[in-house]
């Protein structure tokens, strides 16, 4: 069986082709990058209707597939940006008309666990997901997939990416931030907080913000920014897999490419018996395949909706989603 | 004898051997440090919590919340030594317990936390895991290392927040059920102002994911 599957949360439109046995035929990501400043949704959303088109046919060619071998069609239907996830709403409808073939709406941040799981082995782990959109530490547990821990303000990557702009360090923000972190020194107190197992960069964004217009030396901000929140973001974590006594740990989303942040999970895991999975980079952020996979997996295990059904939503807790496939 | 391994303490029951009567038992609570963070940041949160853990212990109790007597407080060591409840983690028994008895414990949970809110104090982890219920049926509130000192309006909604949250993930069957009963002592024993709390955690649960320009601006200006 072959799903085509749509990714538009925020600035990536991607488009995947997977096959039932967790083959992904192919995938093409179209990254809207804002000239300044944070995402604009509409502007995002303008522009993955502009390139949905050519992105489908290219996804397909690459696949080697045509449109009537497609099987299914699925879309992320949240948790996102209005106005992007109804282009791939639309976009999905549309190929469901034309075809005749079902389509199912997706939860984004299941999905990024899911593709994680298919690519890294990884059987039951606590997943923790970092990225410019969302931060969670989530976990299964009886049925659902239950979060343990999340931002109370503002996501990670969009701390970072904050930071590096209002810094003038040219984008993407995070790798900027770890290049310049790397010949930092000096750890510089910025405030650390976790409360339960949630965390807030807001706080430390601030102070850290406050302390470069003071001019305090950047390369020793960007190191102290980082060892702040991640090592925040690993005891959380920690928590979780204490908590749920898991032995698996899975990182994602696009601050999962930060060696940093994965050196201090190693060392969390090592200590705690546990073993760290993460994806190939490219299937740690935004893509299609994972709404493609993770919309083969409700398929193939009844889950249906007429097309009429399919509507986004934007703020889709992850614990809502029932996961037939995991019974 | 080790009680329990947790995410960043290890607790010990030992011998109470500096009662002056020679009896009783104490939990040593220590605080292990953590390689995955810098040395300074390591220390210095593992100071932070074990002295905070220590004060908030007893003012806790000085806001009428039950809580064991804190015996010795070893910054150097990052220990604390405070006395054994005998009792079970309310964890493990808030689901089996019959409805009555799980509606008092609820409203046990709202009075305590309406409590602490009213002198100043937020617990900062509030979760089944930290209450104790003995088997006279007293409930011991336990673990604040997270806590603060505040009176501001968002802390004591993350505060409430954060139970849900803990319900949620950990007694999803009865979790609503139990908020509700929480809240409505809450109310009771917080009096006026109760209801912006709870407000502030609804509007907290909300957060977290996409959140609007305007709406990180607000948050950034208040350095929330
Ligand atoms: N004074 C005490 N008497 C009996 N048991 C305790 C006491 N303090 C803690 N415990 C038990 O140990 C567990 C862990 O202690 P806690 O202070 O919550 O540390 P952690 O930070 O690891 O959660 C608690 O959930 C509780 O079951
Ligand atoms: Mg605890």
């Amino acid at each position: 069986m072959l799903c085509l599957g749509l990714e538009g949360t925020a600035h990536t439109l991607g488009v995947g082709v997977v096959d039932s046995e967790g083959r992904i035929l192919s995938h093409v990501s179209r990254v809207y990058r804002p000239e300044k400043g944070g995402i604009h949704p509409r502007e995002a959303a303008r522009s993955h209707a502009s390139q949905v088109k050519a992105a489908v046919k290219e996804a397909l060619e690459r696949a080697g597939v045509d449109l009537r071998d497609l099987d299914l069609f699925s879309f992320s239907a949240g948790p996102g940006l209005g106005p992007c996830l109804r282009v791939v709403a639309t976009a999905a409808r549309a190929l469901s008309v034309l075809t005749g073939k079902p389509l199912v709406g997706v939860n984004h941040c299941i999905a990024h666990v899911e593709i994680g799981r298919l690519l890294t082995g990884a059987v039951d782990p606590v997943t923790l997901y970092v990225s410019g959109g969302n931060t969670q530490v989530i976990a299964f547990e009886e049925g659902r997939y239950r979060v343990f821990g999340e931002t109370l303000d503002i996501p990670v990557g969009n701390c970072l990416d904050v930071f590096a702009r209002e810094a003038g360090l040219s984008p993407p923000g995070g790798p900027g931030v770890e290049r310049l972190a790397r010949q930092g020194r000096r750890y510089l107190a910025l405030p650390y907080v976790v409360k339960g197992m949630d965390l807030s960069f807001s706080g430390p964004l601030t102070e850290a913000l406050r302390r470069h217009r003071e001019g305090e030396d950047l390369r020793d901000l960007c190191f102290s920014l980082q060892e702040t929140v991640f090592a925040a973001l690993t005891e959380v974590t920690e928590r979780a897999v204490a908590h749920t006594e898991k032995k698996e740990v899975l990182l994602t989303g696009g601050v999962a490419s930060n060696l940093r942040l994965r050196e201090m999970l190693e060392e969390m895991c090592r200590a705690r018996g546990a073993s760290l999975f993460v994806p190939p980079p490219e299937f740690c952020a935004d893509n299609g395949a994972m709404i493609g996979w993770t919309g083969l997996l409700a398929h193939l295990h009844g889950v249906r909706q007429r097309v009429e059904e399919a509507v986004v939503r934007q703020r889709w807790r992850t614990d809502e989603v029932d996961i037939p496939w995991r019974r | 004898m080790l009680l329990k391994r947790g995410a960043e303490a290890e607790l010990h029951v030992e011998d109470f051997t500096l009662h002056p009567l020679g009896k009783g038992k104490v939990v040593v609570k220590h605080r292990v440090p953590k390689r995955y963070r810098i040395r300074e940041l390591d220390l210095s949160l593992r100071e932070a919590r074990t002295s905070l853990e220590a004060r908030l212990l007893s003012d806790a109790k000085r806001a009428g919340v039950l809580t064991p007597p804190v015996y010795e407080v070893d910054r150097e060591n990052m220990r604390v030594v405070m006395e054994y409840v005998e009792g079970r983690p309310l964890k493990e028994v808030l689901e089996e317990m019959g409805r009555e008895e799980r509606r008092r414990v609820c409203r046990e949970i709202g009075r305590y936390v309406a409590r602490l809110h009213r002198k100043g104090l937020v617990h900062g982890d509030l979760t089944t895991s930290n209450l104790l219920l003995t088997p006279g049926g007293d409930l011991y509130l336990v673990d604040f290392g997270l806590g603060e000192y505040t009176s501001s309006l968002e802390a004591r909604g993350v505060d409430l927040h954060l139970l849900r949250r803990a319900l949620q993930s950990v007694h999803f069957r009865i979790a609503e059920e139990a908020y509700r009963e929480i809240c409505s002592a809450y109310l009771r024993e917080f009096g006026k102002g109760g209801r912006e709390v709870l407000a502030r955690a609804e509007e907290i649960a909300r957060r977290g994911r996409y959140i609007g320009r305007e709406e990180r601006g607000a948050l950034l200006r208040d350095g929330k």
